[in-house]
């Protein structure tokens, strides 16, 4: 915690910048208003962000872990809240109360190798995860970045991609829903990257998040590539008010995805997972 | 609040004429009094300075769906039992404005939050009630985070518990090994004695400011006879439990009933209306609204009493994770008795009865919990 | 009363194929019935049957939470439904549903497997015929997929 002594108390950020990722996503990039050095987190986690007024939302952390002075948040804009986000302007300024819940086992998988599979805008909160594991290259073995999308449209932080796929030791795999003619790229769900993706089964770490039904799927064809549910990590997703436990919201089973997640280790979850409306 | 045993602890007799002044000497320590009161067909509880307030010969019927406030044939206090209204409506209140804020300097200014709370006694806390606060403690007080402003208002809490002189038709805290003595978590615990003319109090001391406080109140030693009579009394009203529950197992129960088809049974008759999760004096579960004048320059937070059994509650990315009311009904009650458990530790229920007491279509969690493991054995 | 050897016959997915690999295929044979409504199986659940639809409609579904079931696809009289009984670990990867009053004939799926193990030939039709529904089946989800019918992307 951000040393906050009441964690329902947002402190003020000011964006410094945005950048428009797709039309109906943006990422900002924020820093503190009240003099803070900045806001350490580890990956997978989230804040709430708040918009003077209109509301709260929780919104995971999209920025390098070894950076915290910059907090980075990528917002899709769906609701009252995320559009008044989004159309923040530099200057502006937004509550932030942070960081909560659980965080990927990127410090944890050192020595092995490790599967990043990122559905639509779940490449956000992993990103913070890549950042970590290439800062730290020399510790694991093999990684690889799975990122599916709708469409070429769809895609987020396309620059860094292509800089990514021109590393030598990381295998980037795109691939979308849908495309035009003129795309080279893959076309196809996610799922179909999986079997030809480079990586050790018995010593691989995986990390996944996007839409349930994607992690679904993904977590099938991992398993039959061998990987084990104790070495799967997904990210869920509930309805959260005050992220801190209290208000109810986030249950899911006996967890809080607040405070127990959104980070969960896949074979301590998987029987909830398979079952609906919980 | 001490938690101590009371075995050896002095029990005194209070005559129903002085229990005036035990509200009087709490008033004059500076403590906000809150007790029960008869308003709108039911005792609810309220500020509570003059017994002539209190429901002086009033006793209830309750059964699934009914509630009725009944005149008794004597001049009881506290013959009724436990109405809608639960003490956490003082220490989690249903609408508390957490700050308030404007634009401006560094662009999100905290101007005022919420404030210290007066220290309160609470007057006729039944054990299950005892029970509930000692639940919500867990939830509000034990975790990473610690809520300020449930801590505020339990700090200094003062509470004179009255032991059951009956149970009502929805009761089972006997099940639940919540009552119907209050064995710890009182300062003071009277049990009302009416017999051959006389009107009294068997009280038993639970701390050392409530024996401070009592020294202020006229009272004797209580003889022999007078502890047996109130703890027959006592043990009468455990015989007469009006529902019970069998909590073998009943963790285990819940986790292997996910899909069991007595929830689309209860699904057809739940009507989500939310007044179970009103009533019940554990349930927790708040909402926050964030609201601005239309200068846009003031905002404020507040936070209020929510339910799962919402269409909002869990919604998510355009709909609601449990949209059915099957789904949300079984939420509420695995969550009461099962997930409770690996969450805080202890059960979410307290036995009170008051969701089966209220619910418009007389739901009985205790008859959901019992088919559940009928068909368990049929199978 | 037909006899179970006559309808599967003169169902579609069987034409052609020679009378005694029918007569084997009887006795893995049953005749059902679904209510509409009625849940036909659940994904993750075993896979051990397919079933030709000879009446009614029948609805390939999937969940997701918050959005409920989505229909995929929907089945009729003389489609085949359910193949996840010829790939390991036979489970289904979706849900079936009957939308209306379905009759259909439900092959056992572990009873073919074992006699397409004994004869290949007979093993070799099945494939063959499995194959065509595969076939449709991947050229039907691409035109879906495509979204040729324009209008506003969400």
């Amino acid at each position: 915690m951000a040393g906050l002594s009441d964690p329902m108390v947002p402190s003020p950020f000011r964006v410094r910048g945005v950048r428009k990722e797709t039309y109906d996503t943006f990422t900002l990039e924020l820093e503190p208003a009240n003099g803070a050095a900045g806001l350490p987190f580890a990956p997978g986690q989230l804040n709430m962000l708040y918009a003077f007024g209109v509301g709260e939302v929780p919104i995971s952390i999209s920025g390098d872990p070894a950076k915290p002075q910059t907090l980075v948040h990528t917002v899709r804009s769906v609701g009252a809240v995320t559009q008044a986000i989004c159309k923040s302007k530099r200057g502006d300024v937004l509550g932030v109360r942070g960081p909560f819940g659980s965080h990927w086992p990127a410090e944890e998988a050192a020595g092995s190798d490790v599967v990043i599979v990122a559905g639509g805008i779940g490449l956000a909160p992993l990103r913070p995860a890549l950042y970590y594991l290439l800062s730290n290259r020399e510790k694991y073995g093999k990684i690889a970045l799975l990122y599916g999308a709708r469409t070429r449209q769809d895609l987020l932080y396309t620059s860094e991609l292509e800089r990514w796929r021109g590393q030598f030791d990381l295998e980037v795999g795109v691939t979308v829903d849908t495309a035009t003619a003129g795309w080279r790229g893959n076309v196809g769900v996610v799922t179909t990257l999986i079997p030809r993706a480079q990586f050790d089964p018995a010593q691989a770490v995986a990390m996944v998040c996007g839409p349930e039904v994607m992690m679904r799927f993904t977590v099938r064809e991992l398993e039959a590539r061998g990987i084990g549910r104790e070495n799967i990590f997904i990210s869920l997703e509930r309805n959260m008010k005050c992220a801190i436990g209290f208000c109810g919201h986030c249950q899911f089973g006996p967890t809080f995805v607040c405070k127990d997640g959104p980070v969960f280790r896949f074979d301590q979850v998987q029987t909830l997972f398979a079952k609906r409306e919980i | 609040m001490k938690g101590t045993s009371l075995q050896g602890k002095e029990s005194v007799v209070l005559e129903r004429d002085h229990l005036q002044r035990l509200l009087d000497v709490l008033g004059k320590r500076g403590y906000r009094v809150l007790g029960p009161t008869v308003r709108d067909s039911a005792v609810v509880y309220d500020d509570l300075t003059s017994l002539a307030d209190a429901p002086v010969g009033w006793t209830d019927e309750q059964d699934g769906g009914t509630y009725r406030l009944k005149k008794g044939n004597d001049r009881a206090l506290f013959s009724y039992v436990v109405g809608p209204h639960s003490w956490k409506k003082f220490l989690h209140p249903p609408v508390l404005r957490l700050w308030r804020a404007k634009t401006g300097g560094n662009g999100l200014q905290i101007t005022e939050k919420d404030g210290e709370a007066p220290k309160s006694a609470f007057i006729g806390v039944r054990s299950c009630e005892i029970h509930a606060i000692a639940v919500q403690d867990k939830v509000f007080l034990n975790g990473e985070y610690s809520d300020p402003l449930y801590k505020a208002r339990r700090q200094g809490l003062f509470i004179v518990a009255v032991n059951c002189g009956r149970a009502a038709g929805t009761c089972f805290c006997a099940s639940m090994n919540t009552g119907p003595k209050a064995t710890f978590g009182f300062d003071l615990a009277l049990t009302e004695v009416l017999e051959a003319g006389r009107h009294y109090f068997v009280v038993e001391v639970g701390s050392e400011l409530g024996a401070e406080v009592l020294r202020e109140v006229p009272h004797k030693a209580a003889s022999a006879e007078e502890k047996a009579t109130a703890e027959r009394i006592v043990a009468k009203t455990a015989g007469q439990m009006g529902r019970t529950l069998d909590t073998r197992g009943i963790k285990e129960l819940l986790y292997r009933n996910y899909e069991n088809p007595r929830w689309d049974d209860v699904a057809k008759r739940c009507l989500t209306c939310g007044n179970c999760t009103l009533v019940c004096p554990t349930c927790f579960c708040v909402t926050v609204e964030d609201i601005t004048d239309l200068t846009g320059e003031h905002a404020e937070r507040w936070r209020k009493w929510d339910s799962c059994f919402t269409m909002d509650f869990s919604y998510i990315h355009g709909g609601s994770i449990r949209a059915s009311a099957m789904a949300r009904y079984r939420q509420w009650m695995t969550h009461k008795l099962a997930t409770w458990i690996d969450q805080f530790g202890t059960s979410g229920c307290v036995g009170c009865g008051r969701c089966i007491t209220w619910c418009p279509v007389a739901i009985d969690i205790t008859e959901e919990a019992s088919a559940l493991r009928r068909s368990e054995q049929k199978s | 009363m037909e006899t179970l050897e006559r309808i599967l016959s003169e169902h579609p997915f069987f034409k052609g194929l020679e009378e005694p690999y029918l007569q084997l295929l009887v006795g893995c044979a049953s005749n059902v019935r679904f209510d509409a409504g009625e849940v036909i199986f659940r994904e993750g659940e075993e896979a051990n049957k397919f079933y030709l639809i000879r009446q009614g409609k029948v609805a390939v579904e999937m969940f997701a939470p918050s959005r409920g079931p989505i229909i995929l696809q929907t089945l009729g009289e003389g489609e085949v439904l359910g193949w996840s009984w010829l790939v390991a670990p036979y489970r289904w990867r979706f849900d079936g549903r009957a939308v209306e009053l379905t009759r259909a004939i439900a092959l056992d799926g572990e009873c073919l497997r074992g006699k397409c193990e004994e004869d290949h030939n007979l093993g070799y039709e099945l494939m063959k015929r499995v194959s065509l529904v595969m076939e449709k089946l991947v050229q039907a989800t691409r035109l879906q997929l495509a979204d040729v019918y324009g209008g506003s992307r969400s």
